[in-house]
């Protein structure tokens, strides 16, 4: 297509139709795929923190795990749906570079909430008494009668 | 317009052609998405920050577990599997647009990107009812001795710690959860919601531009393109909210 507007655009990359619907069919079944695997992980944590005594550990490898997934979607999608493993590699590196920036916000950030959490927990026992969640040992299924205000055994 | 010598020259950055072998509305499409990445990326690693702070945070399987017409059901991740799944859908009958579009077919472009419009509002549809059953659903939570009836809003969290050994028409009862929870949940996924209201207002007119021949006369479908890498965008975003707010 020899066209005006894409005076300044050298190449092309066209892929034959029966190429392209495989790719398309392909990346959408991995995507689907990615997903129901996380929607299974986000059950069974659900499942660990139902339980009597959570293993936080597996919780977290749980989420890291999901967080992995996620961050695979996310690379189909930009890279196969948004074309973007089609461009040449400059200006791959002009959206890509900049977007590693995260890697310090994220940590720096999320550690900085940590750390107002313990200061916090330390030094406003307030703060500590009221929000800190009692040991995990539910009762859930037993009958109880509608008691007046009871204190709750918080720590 | 390029002459014969800029066509000739071969030196990528000494004019007459795209350096990125790129289109300067595309490309510029491109540096606004990553400005929207650093957007969103902010509201949520604030997100992060203030749930990293707290003692407590909402397990989001017992906040998100309502389905329509299901009642009181508890199905966790089932309604929010359902959004996700119409917007991956969504983007894939964008591609198929956009394919169409590179092949100039009107008819192609037309099909595909009406179907677009339809995942896109029936996830703003979804997103409509699951707000209102947040807010309007009540659920009795302890506060200062006595039992009082909450909706997630901006200022309640009716999601806090369960209060031990107190039952209320039996279901147990909670504490207050954090405030943030509310503020960062409607926030977040409103701008998303926002986002993609007018990813498919963007669509609709494209539809209304694809339909009177302006891309036909015009000789290429680029437009649809530069909508495409938008929608896409919302798809991609959409990802890492579910992460953040349903899945960890």
């Amino acid at each position: 297509m020899q066209h005006p507007a894409f005076e300044e655009v050298t190449y092309h990359h066209h892929a034959d139709d029966a190429t392209f619907k495989k790719k398309v069919r392909k990346t959408t079944i991995l995507l689907s795929v990615i997903t129901i695997i996380e929607l299974a992980i986000g059950l069974m944590i659900y499942n660990i923190h139902k339980g009597e005594n959570p293993n936080e550990l597996l919780i977290l490898m749980f989420k890291g795990a999901v967080c992995i997934l996620t961050l695979a979607k996310a690379y189909y999608i930009v890279s196969i749906f948004m074309h973007l493993g089609d461009e040449i590699r400059n200006m791959i590196m002009t959206i890509v570079v900049p977007l590693l920036l995260f890697i310090w916000f994220i940590a720096a950030f999320l550690w900085d909430g940590n750390s107002y959490k313990n200061l916090r927990n330390k030094y406003d026992p307030h703060f500590k008494e009221k929000t800190m969640p009692a040991k995990h040992n539910k009762a859930d299924d037993k009958t109880h009668e509608v008691k007046p205000a009871e204190k709750s055994g918080k720590e | 317009m390029a002459t014969q010598a800029t066509a000739h020259q071969t030196k990528w950055w000494s004019g007459g052609k795209s350096p990125f072998n790129l289109e300067y509305g595309k490309l510029m499409m491109w540096y606004f998405l990553m400005s929207d990445a650093f957007t969103f990326g902010a509201f949520l690693i604030s997100y992060g920050t203030i749930r990293f702070s707290q003692n407590f945070w909402p397990d989001p399987n017992v906040v998100f577990n309502a389905f329509p017409g299901a009642g009181h059901a508890n199905l966790p991740l089932a309604f929010v599997s359902v959004m996700t799944f119409i917007l991956i859908i969504s983007s894939v009958t964008m591609v198929l647009a956009v394919h169409a579009g590179h092949k100039g077919d009107k008819q192609g472009v037309i099909k595909w990107l009406a179907w677009t419009i339809v995942g896109g509002i029936a996830f703003l549809g979804c997103q409509a009812w699951e707000w209102h059953h947040l807010i309007t659903g009540e659920h009795a939570v302890l506060v200062d001795g006595k039992i009082e009836m909450w909706g997630q809003n901006m200022r309640h969290n009716p999601w806090g710690p369960i209060a031990e050994g107190i039952t209320h028409n039996g279901h147990h009862v909670r504490t207050p959860g954090p405030v943030a929870f509310g503020g960062y949940f409607f926030g977040i996924t409103g701008f998303h919601g926002f986002h993609v209201f007018s990813g498919v207002v963007i669509n609709i007119i494209m539809l209304i531009m694809t339909q009177k021949n302006v891309f036909q006369n015009r000789g290429h479908y680029l437009m649809i393109e530069k909508a495409g890498l938008y929608w896409h965008f919302v798809d991609l975003v959409w990802v890492f909210v579910f992460l953040c707010f349903y899945l960890i």
